[in-house]
């Protein structure tokens, strides 16, 4: 038993489970700011994007990491912008305006990646540094998982919390949750939906923007075109998974990078031969399934996704 | 049953005019930004487009796939459904056809074709309609999984010609350099039309498909349903109409229009599949399906359009070192100026108080009765 | 457009549907911004562009349908936009004792910590009002407030109503219910096409007096017709369980027969397992257990299509959501439940030649007021959508018509054709299961009438038995 389990290194299961989280939660705590007030942000996979390429390319002229994530979280709030003018103001259907943000940032990326990085010669900045927190990376099994890691790791999860507190104790909260389940009343008890569904795009794009900063300042170090991988789209399942809470976004993330990565471990734990590809095709399965399955229980803010006209 | 009004004329022509005048527009601004000539860039890619030798041609055979696709987006749109899983249903569509292609052998051609065809549809069919499924009895919001289906899709195609664990893979064919399916068989190749160029058959079968597409939406009971449950699944049902059948249905032909377009590239032009995935044909549906204002005459000019920019881009950064990435930018702004005053101008024409409005895609959790 | 409120005064706007008078109070309340006129309250003109300037002035609006937040509390929906906090984090204990002050001054028993979706009609009405109170309305405008409520809360509105009153408040009570008015306003200020067309009180007029000024011309009150002569039974209802959306038991075992040449009315406030019945009835809610029956055979397990083919008939409560398609044509709304059918269909090919000469059949008989039968049906008012409906299922000649709501938001003249067109219906041998929140339209049309309470039905009476206040009690489940 005790070998099976050195074999399977829980801790550091554990500990991979957070951090491959890390981008999932960020989107998907971003999505739900959103979905709260009433937009869908299918957006979330062009942001992380665009947010991972412009990351990137500022610490790579800057030779700056912190500028580099400060960008990152900035070019996420412009997009996510365009995302509000269009599905807010202009009353776009937001699928649609998600879907054409998404193209855009498929294509931004990849031209100015061709056009400047492709073939750039001088090295990036590396990637951001890991902290150990003193005393607190020391307690076992929790110390190596939670308190010995990067930067935007730790912004995850003390944002877990911050979002939780904003959405359900302050005012702000209230109002987002009012104009994301009746924003007629909402608008009626003397309260601007737009302002309020524009500042909750924002701010998930500035989510969104931070967590595609993973991939490229956190995790490689460097900017691949499509580096994200759908995880904006499975974030989407996550939240929902979640059913619109801080707390079960998280845990849902980590069942998704869980399954991801316990499917490997005991692959070569029990020497199971599985095809690569279908290890690879467990989180987008497990996303269907928990889409398919949560939906019927799972009750999103009654007026998402509808576009509101203010009277 | 169409009123020929001053009104519409205005919003289905001029406003797809002046989105695709401003695409290219913000396109410049794009191309000024890396640092070339606007004038000079689209120049090479009209050339590259319509002028060069045999380009207009290529410009056709890059046509055909997006007329395809975006009939099967456009039918989708008018049912209430988003199909962003057309890029799957490519694939699979793809690889269930190219199977039977080099399957069967010595057949006539007017056997061979059409058992290549049908079997592209149908694996198209069946991949659109598991999202079908799963919107109709769970709710599950078909835009999520389809995307889902669609990474799952290229990995089967991967698992299926790379093969796994040093197994080779099923369908790949032996005694090759890159992994690939083998050739289909003669009998099961389009035949090039325009002697000297890669234009094959598969054209025909885009053009007749358009009219096809538009009776069965415009003039069928099934086209009929199609739409009442793209207005309103409320009232549908209450007329007694299956809205779980009609979404399961009406995927499934959206799909196997995508596989058509998947089987028809195979048999016109390659002639057996590769593992790399060229994405990318999925997204470009969507773009012309609005484009189209999802009526399947607008697809044939929005469709060529795409066609025009795919082949032109190449010859574009050939000639002025603009990448041809640029095209998506050309492509999603585009489609923000149609999707934006197209929809706005359409809520307005309808209602005076739209506490709802009429979507794209619907959003509500339907319960399921049958 | 003339209008004028005092303060301690109960002032009724009266009219029919679609009369403007929503719309006046709309841009009283500044939802709505006017095209001309001006506003005084208090002796100053003032201008009020949202309901912002509405509230800061003292001006509350409670909507006929409530503007409240379901999955929140009593206390979230009402402090909202106006919070009890400090420093942005919400103060739930000061909001609470705050709502329990308002409540217990003004006799609106609430709990404040209670999710408004779990709560009943009648006390989210009261919700409703604590939030226009909250905001320091001293002008309140109530908006067909008793559409949803039982007799006996109703009174218990005008109770609070004149408590209100009794304290200097203004009310302004819109409806188009005659014996309201005349009971509770001390002005009355009538309606017609978006005009006053009168203003009076209840000493000075009689239900009839105001009956014509809001019509135009004398109204018959009660639809004139002979005595039922009823045939087989056509549908019938055993033992029947449903459950509505959040899995709650609506439908309580119920029972119930329609015979061929009768109207059996359903009488029942609002929420008490109408929609639910109907649905089952119909084939869009599946029933947990008990059996419909047509003509003795059963089609509890029948989907909607077979349903409608054996000849049931709908009209549905929501014609919006499941009565017409707005933006398809009406020569298609006409033939809806038949579209699959021949002459309208051949092959799949669907035939239009056939289908609008069919629709301008319906249209003629109905006397359904359009421009062409290809226009899209949204272009309709509300009263000829309805006609729409009641055309489209009696041209179906079903065996039994279950009419739900039937004249609901429908202006007087089409109220008038329907109601007669029911009874014509009925004469000729059709069974109508009529289910209406309305008394009047029950009292006045039903052969035989059943009370629905909390998903039972509490009595079945003859028209002839049936007494308002009798039956009002039942609706509100007191003693049988």
């Amino acid at each position: 038993m005790t070998a099976f389990l050195q074999q399977l290194d829980p801790v550091s299961l554990v500990s991979i489970m957070l951090i491959t989280a890390t981008p999932l939660v960020l989107a998907a705590l971003g999505g739900m700011m959103c979905e709260r007030s009433g937009v869908v942000n299918i957006a979330l996979e062009g942001i992380m994007l665009t947010g991972a390429f412009i990351g990137y390319f500022v610490a790579f002229l800057t030779q700056n990491l912190w500028l580099g994530l400060l960008a990152a979280i900035v070019s996420g709030m412009l997009i996510a912008t365009l995302h509000a003018v269009l599905s807010v103001s202009f009353l776009v259907d937001q699928i649609v305006s998600g879907t054409v943000i998404n193209i855009l940032a498929v294509g931004v990326t990849g031209v100015f990646y061709r056009t400047y990085l492709e073939t750039a010669t001088t090295a990036g900045p590396g990637t951001l540094p890991h902290w150990n927190l003193p005393l607190l990376s020391s307690i076992p099994v929790l110390g190596p998982i939670l308190f010995q890691n990067q930067l935007v790791t730790y912004a995850m999860l003390v944002l877990i919390f911050v979002v939780h507190f904003v959405l359900f104790n302050t005012v702000w909260g209230l109002r987002t949750r009012a104009c994301g389940e009746n924003p007629r009343a909402a608008e009626t008890a003397g309260i601007n939906v737009y302002f309020v569904r524009y500042v909750n795009v924002i701010a998930s794009g500035a989510l969104a923007g931070l967590g595609g900063a993973y991939f490229s300042l956190q995790q490689i170090g460097t900017f691949l075109p499509n580096m994200t991988g759908g995880r904006g789209f499975i974030a989407l399942a996550a939240m929902i998974f979640g059913k619109w809470t801080p707390g079960g976004a998280f845990l849902a993330s980590l069942l998704f990078t869980g399954s991801d990565q316990l499917g490997s471990r005991l692959q070569s734990v029990f020497q199971v031969h599985v095809p690569l590809q279908f290890l690879g095709m467990l989180p987008y399965v497990l996303t269907i399934v928990v889409v398919a399955g949560a939906m019927g229980r799972a009750i999103a803010p009654a007026a998402v996704g509808r576009p509101y006209k203010k009277t | 049953m169409r009123r020929f009004r001053a009104g519409w004329l205005v919003s289905s022509l001029l406003v797809p005019l002046a989105s695709v005048v401003a695409g290219f527009l913000v396109g410049a601004l794009a191309i000024v930004a890396a640092g070339a000539d606007p004038l000079q860039a689209y120049g090479a890619l009209f050339a590259g487009a319509f002028t060069n030798r045999n380009a207009f041609a290529e410009t056709l055979v890059s046509t055909v796939p997006y007329v395809l696709l975006g009939l099967g987006l456009a039918l989708g749109f008018r049912a209430g459904l988003f199909n962003i899983g057309a890029e799957g249903q490519f694939y699979i569509g793809a690889l269930t056809g190219v199977f039977v292609g080099y399957s069967i052998h010595g057949l006539p051609l007017l056997i061979e074709i059409p058992a290549a065809l049908l079997a592209g549809m149908a694996g198209g069919f069946a991949w659109a309609a598991i999202a079908g499924f799963l919107k109709a009895w769970t709710g599950a919001h078909e835009v999520i999984t389809s995307i889902m289906l669609n990474y799952v899709a290229f990995l089967v195609a991967n698992y299926l010609i790379d093969g796994a664990n040093g197994k080779p893979g099923v369908m790949v064919a032996p005694n090759v350099s890159t992994p690939r399916t083998p050739d289909v068989d003669p009998g099961a190749m389009l035949p090039i039309i325009v002697p000297g160029s890669r234009l094959h058959l598969g054209l025909l079968l885009a053009l007749i498909a358009v009219p096809l597409v538009w009776f069965l939406i415009e003039r069928t009971t099934v086209g009929f349903r199609l739409r009442a449950v793209g207005f309103n699944q409320g009232t549908a049902r209450a007329a007694g109409i299956s809205v779980a059948q009609t979404i399961v249905l009406t995927m499934g032909i959206s799909g196997a229009l995508a596989g058509a377009a998947g089987i028809v590239q195979v048999l016109g032009l390659s002639h057996h599949m590769t593992d790399t995935v060229a994405a990318g044909y999925g997204f470009d549906a969507i773009a012309i399906a609005l484009l189209a204002r999802s009526n399947p005459w607008g697809v044939l000019p929005a469709a060529l359009l795409f066609g025009a920019l795919h082949n032109g881009a190449g010859f574009m950064q050939l000639e002025t070192q603009v990448s041809s990435d640029l095209i998506s930018i050309v492509q999603a702004s585009l489609i923000i100026f149609v999707a934006a005053p197209a929809i706005v101008r359409w809520l307005l024409r309808l209602r005076e108080q739209p506490v709802e409005t009429v979507q794209i895609t619907q959003r509500e959790v339907e319960t399921p009765v049958g | 457009m003339d209008l004028a409120v005092e303060w301690g005064q109960v002032h009724a706007l009266l009219g029919e549907n679609g009369a403007g008078k929503s719309t006046l109070m709309n841009v009283v309340y500044g939802l709505v911004s006017p095209d001309s006129g001006e506003i005084d309250f208090d002796g100053n003109p003032v201008k009020i562009g949202g309901p912002q300037d509405a509230i800061r002035l003292g001006i509350g609006m409670v909507h006929q349908h409530f503007m409240l937040i379901p999955p929140l509390t009593v206390a979230e929906n009402i402090v909202l936009g106006r919070e009890i906090a400090s420093a942005g984090v919400v103060n739930l204990d000061r909001s609470y004792r705050t709502v329990n002050d308002l409540s217990a001054r003004y006799g609106l028993e609430v709990d404040p910590r209670q999710r408004v979706q779990d709560l009943s009609v009648g006390v989210q009405q009261r919700v409703e009002i604590l939030k226009a109170l909250y905001r320091g309305a001293r002008l309140l405008i109530l908006d067909e407030p008793t559409a949803v409520l039982t007799p006996q809360e109703i009174e218990g509105l005008f109770e609070i109503v004149r408590t209100l009153t009794a304290a200097g408040n203004a009310v302004i009570f819109i409806t188009h219910k005659l014996a309201e008015v005349m009971e509770i306003a001390d002005q009355i200020t009538v309606m017609r096409r978006g005009q006053v067309v009168g203003v009076t009180t209840p000493a000075e007029s009689k239900p009839a007096d105001l009956a014509r000024m809001m019509v135009g011309r004398p109204v018959l009150l009660r639809v004139e017709k002979q005595p039922a002569k009823p045939g087989s039974e056509v549908l019938r209802v055993d033992d029947l369980v449903v459950h509505d959306d959040r899995r709650q038991l609506a439908v309580d075992h119920v029972g119930l027969a329609v015979r061929a040449g009768e109207i059996l009315g359903i009488a029942g406030v609002e929420g008490n397992g109408q929609n639910e019945l109907v649905e089952a009835i119909v084939g869009l809610r599946p029933a947990r257990s008990g059996k419909v029956l047509l003509e003795g055979k059963d089609i509890t397990r029948r989907p909607t299509r077979d349903r409608l083919r054996r000849g049931v008939g709908l009209i549905p409560a929501d014609r919006q959501r499941q009565g017409i398609i707005l933006e398809l044509p009406i020569a298609d709304n006409l033939i809806l439940s038949d579209y699959d059918r021949p002459p309208y269909e051949r092959w799949l090919v669907r035939q239009f030649n056939t289908i609008r000469s069919a629709a301008e059949r319906l249209v003629e008989t109905f006397d359904i007021r359009i421009r062409s039968v290809d226009d899209p049906a949204g272009s309709l008012s509300g009263g000829n959508q309805q006609k729409l409906v009641v055309a489209r299922e009696l041209g179906t000649a079903p065996k039994v018509l279950v009419a739900s709501q039937p004249t609901r938001g429908v202006d007087v003249g089409s109220i008038e054709f329907i109601h007669r067109r029911l009874v014509t219906e009925r004469d000729a041998g059709l069974a109508v299961l009529l289910v209406s929140s309305e008394l009047d339209e029950i009292l006045s049309l039903a052969d035989r009438v059943a009370v629905l309470y909390r998903g039972r039905i509490v009595a079945v009476l003859d028209a002839a038995e049936a007494e308002r206040e009798h039956i009002g009690l039942l609706m509100a489940g007191a003693a049988a």
